[in-house]
């Protein structure tokens, strides 16, 4: 063989490992991250889904109205008065009520932008009766328009970190520490989805938004309002986006950048293929499945090969079972 | 009679009486180097270079996009990997073995192909919007792999790539650069357009206009996707080597998501599946911003809206858009002098109502 092919494969053992003990001995721990790491997907994940599951469309401006909550979130404890670098001491009522108003001012800014995006940019091109391509454009489009308007108002880099929650260690499992954040994150994702969840299958909206994706002309003849039903499920998308944006503001104090939406958004999606797109349980499962996958990837590849362990999971999923784990089922008359 | 019947109806002969002269004002413009089109911030033939590098890239992304119909979102990583090719044969920080700069734009050709070939047979079995996702992915994995495998040198890249031994790179200045892409552009457009009149061509019109029934009329769907696909990376490739060869440097820095929408924008904006949209899409997007530097700041928030707004208003592109009036008003001419012909040239972009 040629020597410089060859220098060139003894170099492979250089740029990537398989560190199975450090995936042994980090497993509880990176289980725990990687739970609270799925909370935040999923809550995007949902907004995906629903809108999927109604319309078709594959939202790619979603994770920019996710970015758009970390921005509120960041402006909010602003306006508090907090100030990047001091850690503010704060009795546990305060964080809770901060944190819940900054909850309240990202969920507000995040569904404004998605019914905002519905109506300039999705609804004259459903009144056109375009093909779905367009849509799918369009929706690149307007990610572009906002992440580019966010990066004129906020500039290139990160907004300073101002964290209100110090992470305290409640208990451990199995020697992985677990703090009062992770517990958050994990209880509220599943709150959060089980609301939407019964939102969805129980209430009357609910009920309109699974007859509009399961056929919208039908629906529409048996007296369900299909515009609002629309609107609707955007707003519902974008508020789980901005309490998503909450939660990653407080796991990552310095999330708020311009940019920082893609990422988040397109392992959201993989999420919501992942269990199944469409499918709310499947949005739930499908996040916490890859923040677990993605952190024990990250444990046996090492740091910088944790993004590409969640495309490459994509790739594979999308081969071998296109319908996600559950499938896909919004329009499904499950109850 | 307007303008495109006027052309379709002259001779070939004729056509290349109008075309040769167009062709040699492109060459010419670096060294005539009007006034009015001077940029401002870099030199002119320089600027010319990119633009050249762009439509070369609008018309290899819109035989993916525009003719096939297949959204490809991860382009850029056909790029890079051509452009990782040029760099890693030609550049003294590569220990591979050395080739003539000129030998190794064949070579990325065939290494994007076998790319193509490797993402394409398991995700072109998907439809449309999990195929733009999946491309996305592959392209981010192709920077993350640029930034993370050690001997791709991530952000220290390669230096003096497509000089020769003797350190003498392959042209000296841009103007040859620029007429060698030209070159090259040309006589891709001769072929990809014969591939477009050929059976591959029809077939890929068919499957862009309803996949099912070109199915069932007999397509090999499947295959033609994947040679669509492989023909589009491989000119993704060769724009790539061009664009490492003229650099004469390659890191990981100039091959983000941002980079492949811009090349979309290209191919959408004028006019997906008409070549000279395309072309005059990619001196919109790559010339514009160099002419007038004082919007260089807005022109991706720019870009972002005038995506917007064409898709709402002319989703068919500058181009197409013309065509598609065009093709009706004939449509109605044939039908009142009563010849039911049925006359193609619009694009599934433009078809309202289309494969819902």
């Amino acid at each position: 063989m040629h020597p410089a092919i060859t220098a060139a494969l003894t170099q492979t053992d250089s740029w990537i490992q398989f560190d199975v003990h450090g995936l042994a001995s980090q497993f509880w721990n990176n289980t725990v991250d990687g739970l609270a790491q799925g909370g935040i997907y999923a809550l995007i994940a949902l907004g995906y889904t629903l809108v999927y599951g109604v319309l078709k469309l594959i939202n790619f401006a979603h994770s920019e109205v996710f970015i758009v909550g970390t921005f509120a979130t960041w402006l909010t404890f602003y306006a508090l008065g907090f100030r990047p670098g001091a850690d503010p001491h704060l009795s546990t009522i305060e964080v809770i009520g901060f944190l819940l108003l900054a909850g309240i001012a990202a969920m507000a800014a995040s569904g404004l932008v998605a019914v905002g995006l519905e109506r300039v940019a999705y609804r004259p091109l459903r009144n056109r009766n375009a093909p779905r391509l367009v849509f799918l454009i369009t929706a690149i489009g307007a990610s572009f328009a906002i992440q580019q308007a966010l990066k004129l108002i906020f500039g290139l880099n990160q907004q300073p970190q101002i964290r209100l929650l110090q992470p305290q260690p409640l208990f451990r499992i199995f020697g992985a520490v677990v703090t009062n954040r992770d517990i958050i994150l994990f209880v509220a994702a599943v709150l959060l989805w089980f609301l939407a969840d019964y939102f969805v299958n129980k209430t009357r909206l609910g009920r309109g938004i699974r007859a509009v994706a399961q056929d919208p002309d039908t629906a529409t003849l048996m007296g369900v309002n299909k515009e609002r039903v629309i609107v609707v499920t955007f707003l519902v998308g974008g508020l789980l986006a901005g309490a998503a944006a909450l939660f990653y503001m407080m796991k990552i104090p310095q999330g708020a950048i311009y940019n920082g939406g893609f990422l988040l958004g397109i392992k959201a999606f993989t999420a919501a293929v992942l269990g199944g797109i469409g499918n709310l349980r499947g949005a739930l499962l499908g996040g916490f499945v890859l923040g677990l996958v993605e952190n024990y990837g990250q444990s046996l590849f090492g740091g910088e090969w944790k993004d590409i362990v969640a495309f490459v999971v994509l790739i594979i999923v999308l081969m071998f079972r296109p319908t996600g784990i559950l499938g896909e089922s919004l329009g499904k008359a499950r109850v | 009679m307007n303008i495109r019947e006027r052309w379709n109806n002259l001779s070939r002969p004729a056509q290349w009486a109008f075309l040769i002269p167009v062709v040699v004002l492109v060459y010419f413009l670096p060294v005539l180097n009007p006034p009015i089109l001077a940029t401002s911030g870099t030199d002119f033939p320089s600027a010319m270079f990119d633009v050249a590098r762009y439509a070369l890239v609008a018309v290899g992304l819109n035989v993916v996009v525009g003719q096939a119909g297949l959204l490809d979102l991860g382009y850029v990583g056909f790029f890079a990997v051509g452009a990782y090719v040029a760099a890693l044969f030609t550049s003294p920080n590569s220990s591979l073995h050395k080739l003539p700069y000129l030998w190794t734009l064949p070579l990325a050709m065939v290494v994007t192909m076998i790319f193509g070939i490797i993402l394409g047979t398991p995700t072109l079995r998907l439809r449309g919007d999990y195929l733009a996702i999946v491309t996305l992915g592959f392209g981010e994995i192709i920077r993350l792999l640029a930034d993370n495998v050690t001997p791709l040198r991530g952000q220290s890249g390669f230096e003096r790539v497509g000089t020769n031994n003797a350190g003498q790179p392959f042209f000296e200045n841009a103007t040859q650069w620029y007429w060698f892409t030209v070159t090259i552009i040309v006589i891709v457009l001769l072929l990809v357009g014969n591939l477009e009149r050929s059976r591959v061509g029809r077939a890929w019109v068919a499957i862009r206009e309803d996949e099912d029934v070109a199915e069932i009329m007999g397509v090999s769907t499947y295959k033609f996707k994947i040679w669509a696909f492989v023909i589009g990376a491989a000119i993704g490739g060769l724009s790539g080597a061009l664009y490492a060869g003229r650099l004469g440097f390659v890191n990981n820095q100039s091959f983000d998501v941002v980079t492949s929408m811009l090349f979309l924008a290209a191919v959408v904006l004028g006019g997906a599946g008409n070549k000279v949209g395309v072309l005059l899409g990619a001196v919109v997007v790559a010339y514009l911003p160099l002419r007038f530097v004082q919007i260089a700041d807005y022109n991706y928030l720019i870009f972002g809206i005038a995506l917007i707004v064409l898709m709402i208003f002319r989703p068919q592109g500058l181009l197409g858009a013309r065509q598609r009036l065009l093709a009706k008003g004939r449509q109605a001419y044939q039908h009142l002098i009563g010849r039911g012909e049925q006359v193609s040239g619009e694009s599934a972009l433009a078809e309202p109502g289309g494969n819902q």
